[in-house]
């Protein structure tokens, strides 16, 4: 573990700084690469936005199709790429990423249940029943997906905030959130046992879709990021302190509690703004971190914006990639996060073990 | 006269204009949506839409349907929109289609409604919803014929039913859905369909449509027959304590393959061929049963 930990007082260099603001600039422009990129890729190729300022039809997909959802997959992969720097900082472990503490297994499970209510299994004979009808207008339907969501993710959390007995213990923490994990995900399997239309359902949501982002879904998950960005650079000294343990961080005077909990409501928010609209998207906030620390070796604070940049990037290009792959019919995006994030890690862990000999 | 006649026409025309005129549709889902038109492009999102949309006639107004739609051949030409859960959005806006039909269970539609489409959300379960279905595309489609089809279809089950031998019917049957084990329950069109053949279902009603169940059960209550699709039999034998079934031992299974199966979980304008697939499983079944009785 103390070879892959981000060690960060020891591995400031002086000349951090310039490279920090270089490589911050450099993300950006590519970001805006990766969305223009995003505006001329899908089913009616570079075509559409050619014709984009005479078409209507060309106009609407470009504006209101792919924009959103280029920009939406950005924001989302930026969330959670936060949301993970964050729990590695938080609980001192490599491995962390942003649904260690329950928020996929709480999110799933609400999403399960508002299928389970509202819409798949209630279907009878063509009539539907009356919660089905209250579940009709478009803005409750989707209050009733994105919303279940976040308040699901939100709820995992708490529920293991609460078996952990507070934030005092990072050990309790994760294990509460493993436990939490596991119980939830059993009872989404006995929802989704009673309703098996369900299952089906759930796919698109477990799998990651970026393709139902609209501009209200980019709205808030801007909304939820700009705020949190500042307040986890705030708690940044926070995350450099824990690094060098918990006695250390307590001898330098810090409150610890109500910092670990403010953090963690960071990670929490990030997470289920990120989940609502996308579903389960994984590894961008498991490799965004890592990708970030092997570009430069610096302290918490740019480390937050820059794993922000790299996995805002990052699924942007996998939301190009997913329409490409089999156009013009598309690859959830979370499957490829997988595949990539998946070869990402086994590549960075030979290359240390390579270092290590 | 002539020019008569032609106002008459076009005086006609406008009547019919404004019968269709704002037609509203309320779908599976209780949304409502005003059609002005018969819509001329559709987009179809599941299956068994897609093959009703055809069998009322109106196949060439498809533009697009979801990569599982098979049925009739000509669809298989068509663009594909990828899976009804998880369609390629943008797609389907460049078809600009009049309308998008797609089941209750995708979360598509809110996007697509959004982006400014009509969407009809239909998912048929039974037959009943069946025949609403059915019925409201007609209406929808403004084509005539819903009746006739639906008529057609009855009749088709019903010659079905009446090719059953007598010594076929009164089958109790295990349907195997999926390998979880999930069974065809009772309520669902599967179950109706067995139901119209003279079979029992050997699923009791408070399990529920799909219930998964435990392989126990089915020993303990030792169908006649058993229905599986084809990747599930093989393994049947060798799940503990199967292999003493009765159907088992005596060979009283029916394999379906991908496109029986497809036929058979779809409640559409195939439904005959359902009823067949299944009354000549039960029929073949039922003259082993006289060898095996025999021997």
């Amino acid at each position: 573990m103390p070879t892959l930990a981000p060690t960060a007082l020891d591995a400031a260099p002086p000349r951090a700084a310039p490279r920090v603001l270089w490589l911050a600039f450099t993300l950006i422009v590519l970001s805006l690469l990766a969305l223009a990129w995003g505006a001329s890729v899908g089913s009616t190729g570079f075509d559409s936005l050619r014709r984009a300022f005479d078409d209507p039809a060309a106009a609407q997909i470009v504006w209101d199709i792919r924009l959103p959802r280029t920009l939406g997959a950005w924001l989302a992969g930026a969330l959670l790429a936060l949301a993970g720097a964050v729990a590695q900082g938080l609980f001192r472990n490599p491995l962390a990423d942003p649904f260690l503490l329950g928020s996929a297994s709480g999110a799933a499970l609400a999403v399960a249940l508002a299928y389970a209510a509202l819409g798949v299994g209630g279907m009878v004979a063509g009539g539907g029943s009356v919660a089905l009808l209250q579940a009709a207008s478009p803005w409750l339907a989707r209050l009733g997906f994105t919303g279940a969501a976040f308040l699901g993710a939100l709820g995992g959390v708490l529920l293991a905030l609460m078996l952990a007995r507070g934030v005092q213990q990072t050990l309790r923490l994760l294990l509460a959130g493993v436990v939490v994990g596991f119980v939830l995900g059993a009872v989404r399997d006995l929802v989704q046992l009673a309703q098996p239309d369900v299952l089906q359902a759930m796919q698109g949501f477990t799998l990651g879709i970026t393709g139902f982002v609209g501009w209200g879904g980019c709205a808030v998950m801007a909304a939820v990021l700009a705020p949190l960005m500042v307040l986890a650079w705030a708690l940044a000294r926070v995350l450099d302190a824990l690094a060098l343990g918990e006695a250390t961080a307590l001898s330098l005077g810090l409150p610890l509690g109500p910092l670990r909990a403010l953090l963690v409501g960071v990670l929490a928010l990030a997470t289920g703004a990120a989940v609502a609209q996308t579903g389960l998207i994984g590894f961008v906030g498991l490799v965004a971190p890592h990708l970030a620390r092997s570009l430069v070796r610096c302290t918490h604070g740019p480390l937050l914006l820059l794993s922000t940049l790299v996995g805002g990037l990052l699924l942007a290009l996998a939301d190009v990639a997913s329409r490409l792959v089999i156009a013009p019919q598309e690859l959830p995006v979370g499957v490829l996060t997988a595949v990539l994030g998946g070869a990402y890690l086994l590549w960075l862990m030979n290359r240390r073990a390579g270092g290590a000999r | 006269m002539r020019r008569t006649l032609r106002w008459l026409t076009v005086l006609l025309a406008l009547f019919a204009g404004a019968a269709w005129a704002g037609h509203v549709v309320t779908d599976d889902a209780g949304q409502t949506t005003r059609f002005d038109a018969a819509p001329a492009r559709i987009v179809s999102l599941l299956p068994s839409l897609t093959e009703t949309v055809c069998a009322l006639g109106a196949c060439d107004r498809l533009v697009g349907v979801d990569r599982y739609s098979n049925w009739p051949e000509p669809v298989k030409t068509l663009p594909q929109m990828g899976g009804g859960l998880d369609p390629n959005v943008e797609a389907v806006v460049a078809l600009r289609p009049d309308v998008v039909l797609i089941g209750t269970s995708s979360r598509a539609s809110v996007r697509l409604r959004a982006l400014g489409l009509k969407v009809v959300a239909l998912e048929p379960k039974t037959r009943a919803a069946m025949r609403h279905t059915t019925t409201l595309l007609g209406e929808l489609l403004q084509v005539g014929g819903a009746a006739e089809l639906l008529a057609r279809i009855d009749a088709g089950v019903q010659a079905a039913a009446d090719r059953m031998p007598p010594a076929a019917r009164g089958q109790r049957v295990y349907y195997e859905v999926t390998p979880a084990p999930h069974a065809a329950g009772r309520s669902t069109f599967i179950d109706e369909l067995m139901q119209a053949l003279g079979l029992v279902n050997i699923i009791d009603a408070e399990l529920g449509p799909y219930p998964r169940i435990n392989p126990e059960l089915v020993v303990r209550l030792d169908p006649d027959l058993i229905m599986v699709s084809q990747q599930g039999a093989a393994e049947l034998a060798r799940r503990p304590g199967w292999a003493k079934l009765r159907a088992l031992r005596q060979g009283r299974v029916c394999e379906f393959n991908a496109a029986e199966r497809d036929i058979l979980v779809r409640p559409g304008p195939r439904m005959p061929e359902a009823a067949r697939l299944m009354a000549d499983c039960a029929s073949h079944s039922a003259s082993s049963k006289k060898e095996a009785g025999g021997a």
